[in-house]
């Protein structure tokens, strides 16, 4: 059983929870993910690891609710546990060698893992900048962590209610054609933000590295169901991911096969509203 | 006077019209008149054939003689000197193609049934035999397992069953391997996989789950830790697909993955979260036992037409025999010497049809089997929305990258000598992490083996 410490509700449909998780916690990466079962009738669900803390034996989730599992989560507290809790999975991010200067870009509920990204580039000395997106002022998440762990931080919002206005890629753009250089740039959030991400990077010839989030069961590696179409060639993002290079990867077809359960999906949150799913 | 009827007893089975809509077991096993009436036609000959047929070498004739003398634990015992997982074998065997394939009982009429007999007395000693194993006393020693599927249990057992102290590392969150998310629950019910489990852990095998070595801890960190050897027991790995067209519409998956979704994570039963496909008309590509346990399970699932897709004739599928006939019998629709070209969509990226290939038999290939060729012209459009790709895996690359000194074949299986070592000092592998997909009862003698490697190296070392 793996106990919450912390719980912390981000924004109306965000929430942080850290676990006890001490042989996850002296191993996790930037980059690495976890499969957490909330209990025995629970499915397996990834979620990359936002931050660890490996003295307190710690990790921190950050994760939107979305479905059933992350719905029976939420409904959790601290000093309840859960069942499971497998990892570091995947493979720690890899930034290219001699990067002085990168840009690190997060949509929405992938802030969380953008976070640790930004977190270890900046430890390491590489000036690290910032571009975090939201929808609105209401949904902003992480704004103080960021601003501890890197050079500038932007903020923008889709309809300009905080920070600037405007998408994540207006301002990568907007930073590239005022003269800063990147040597690399990692893009996580939803897939079409880092599709459109890669697609501006490309034309600049900025290496560009995303986190992907596809359906997956077991993440280690025997499903199959993480399959993901990278340079034209199938990889698995369990054990080869789940960063790639962006601009190889089939932002498309990821997208697609993103929305197999999705009907499932809808049905549990109504079944929620109904009152259905409680802990 | 031996019983010299040239047929088995035949088995109570579930009516197949019945079965293919449940998931309990198809075969309900002898009554114990049934089994002494079997085990009566063996013939307990003096040089045993079918023992050298059996991976573990059970002592057939003599568990077998047992029965007849109403000795059903004394049976039981006999058969667990060989194997830690008896009520497992005597369900998921091939035995056709090993004990049963030496009777001299099969040369006049069918060998004796020594799969079913091994299962009744596995079954009696579970139903009434309650004394737990004892724990046999410490030798001092430590060792780690890593996979707790059939290789390492058994590894773990005969480990344990000489005093040492063994760990099971499993990455999953219950032990079992293949065992638990692969076989179906109506070929082999999980209360027995878990109830084996338990008597291992009676035997004072520590099991931790959740633990992906190869992350979690290295191979090195484990040694570090104390323990004086390490046995490999990763298993099967990446599935495979056939690189055609449409493999990444919506209703595309590996048998790996359909049967983990029903097997490990219940999706088949109300109240359990994991989802699975829901599936009206069902491709099965592939003619092994993965493939006739996804063809049955989606039957069970409520699919209306589910097709075995195999390139060869039946004589080449690998699949057990047993298996072939309950799927046909159940209603599997068998398209042999067929081979999907491509996969097609709708218009919601979903799939609707696979293209099939008809296939004619040439020249005996690399594997002896006659291989499948193409025959010109011959494509037609098979009616499916659900796609399950049944055609082998290759070894989990877990393991080997994040081991130094760890050498593996071109295949990505681990290289191990002819005591089971591998290319590191004290690490030893076994299963389908060095054959690639093999069967259960492969993946236990190669634990069997190993672990008697293992004991000969810790008191080579010690001495």
């Amino acid at each position: 059983m793996f106990q919450i410490i912390k719980k912390k509700r981000l924004n109306s449909s965000v929430t942080m929870m850290e676990f006890e998780a001490p042989y996850i916690a002296a191993k996790v990466k930037a980059g690495q993910f976890v499969i957490f079962r909330v209990d025995e009738q629970g499915e397996r669900v990834p979620l990359t690891v936002a931050d660890s803390n490996p003295e307190k034996g710690t990790i921190t989730l950050i994760f939107q609710i979305v479905g059933r599992s992350t719905m029976k989560l939420d409904a959790l507290e601290e000093g309840d546990s859960i069942a499971d809790l497998v990892g570091p999975l995947g493979v720690a991010t890899e930034i290219p060698e001699n990067t002085k200067r990168i840009c690190v870009i997060g949509g929405g509920v992938g802030c969380a893992i953008a976070y640790p990204q930004a977190k270890t580039c900046f430890a390491k000395g590489i000036e690290t900048d910032v571009i975090a997106g939201f929808r609105n002022k209401e949904i902003v998440i992480l704004e103080e962590e960021f601003k501890q762990h890197c050079n500038h931080l932007i903020i923008c919002t889709d309809d300009g209610s905080y920070g600037k206005k405007g998408f994540v890629t207006d301002a990568l753009k907007a930073q590239i054609e005022n003269g800063v250089h990147y040597d690399a740039v990692i893009a996580i959030g939803p897939v079409p933000m880092m599709k459109f991400v890669c697609l501006l990077t490309k034309q600049y010839e900025i290496p560009t590295i995303v986190s992907l989030n596809p359906i997956m069961v077991d993440g280690t590696g025997m499903c199959g169901g993480c399959r993901v179409t990278v340079g034209g060639k199938i990889r698995y993002a369990c054990v080869e991911g789940p960063d790639f290079d962006g601009h190889q990867v089939d932002f498309d077809e990821l997208m697609h096969r993103n929305t197999t359960f999705r009907e499932r999906e809808a049905d549990c949150r109504m079944m929620t509203q109904a009152g259905q799913i409680t802990k | 006077m031996p019983n010299m009827s040239q047929n088995k007893v035949p088995v109570p089975e579930q009516a197949p019209e019945i079965r293919a809509h449940n998931f309990e077991e198809v075969t309900l096993g002898y009554t114990a008149e049934m089994a002494e009436e079997e085990a009566s036609r063996c013939l307990n000959c003096k040089n045993m054939p079918c023992v050298s047929g059996c991976p573990v070498n059970i002592r057939i004739p003599e568990f077998i003689k047992k029965i007849t003398e109403h000795d059903y634990e004394g049976a039981y015992e006999t058969i667990h000197l060989s194997s830690s997982l008896p009520a497992v074998c005597g369900r998921v065997c091939p035995q056709e193609r090993q004990c049963e394939s030496q009777c001299v009982r099969g040369k006049k009429g069918e060998p004796v049934g020594i799969g079913r007999l091994e299962r009744f007395a596995a079954d009696w000693h579970m139903q009434n035999v309650e004394e737990p194993a004892k724990k046999p006393e410490f030798n001092g020693h430590k060792i780690a397992v890593v996979g707790g599927g059939p290789a390492g249990l058994t590894c773990a057992g005969d480990l344990a069953k000489k005093g040492y102290s063994v760990t099971i590392f499993e990455a999953f969150h219950v032990a079992g391997g293949v065992l638990m998310y692969g076989i179906p629950e109506f070929r082999l019910p999980k209360a027995i996989v878990q109830k084996e489990i338990e008597n291992l852990k009676h035997l004072g095998v520590n099991i931790m789950t959740n633990m992906v070595i190869g992350k979690v801890f290295s191979i090195d960190e484990l040694m570090q830790q104390g323990y004086e050897a390490v046995f490999v027991g990763s298993g099967a790995g990446l599935p495979r697909f056939m690189g055609i067209e449409g493999e990444s519409l919506i209703g595309v998956c590996s048998a790996n993955e359909y049967l983990t979704r029903i097997n490990l994570m219940k999706g088949y039963k109300d109240g359990y979260d994991t989802p699975v496909l829901k599936s009206k008309s069902v491709a099965v590509c592939g003619g092994g036992n993965v493939a006739m346990d996804a063809a049955r399970s989606a039957l069970r699932m409520g699919a209306e037409h589910v097709y075995i897709i195999y390139r060869r004739s039946e004589n080449e599928m690998p699949a057990r025999k047993e298996e072939v006939h309950h799927a046909k019998e159940e209603g599997v629709e068998f398209l042999t010497l067929q081979n999907p070209v491509k996969i097609l969509g709708d218009e919601n990226g979903r799939v609707r049809a696979a293209i099939c290939q008809k296939m004619e038999l040439g020249e005996p290939d690399a594997s002896g089997r006659r291989s499948p060729v193409p025959i010109p012209d011959s494509e037609y459009e098979l009616a499916v929305d659900t796609v399950i790709m049944a055609i082998g895996t290759s070894p989990n690359p877990l393991i080997r990258t994040t081991t130094e000194g760890l050498e593996a074949n071109k295949k990505g299986c681990l290289i191990v000598d002819e005591s089971m070592m591998t290319t590191k000092q004290g690490v030893y592998a076994g299963g389908d992490a060095v054959t690639g997909a093999a069967t259960v009862i492969l993946a236990m003698g190669a634990g069997k083996s190993a672990a008697k490697s293992i004991d000969e190296y810790i008191k080579n070392k010690n001495n």
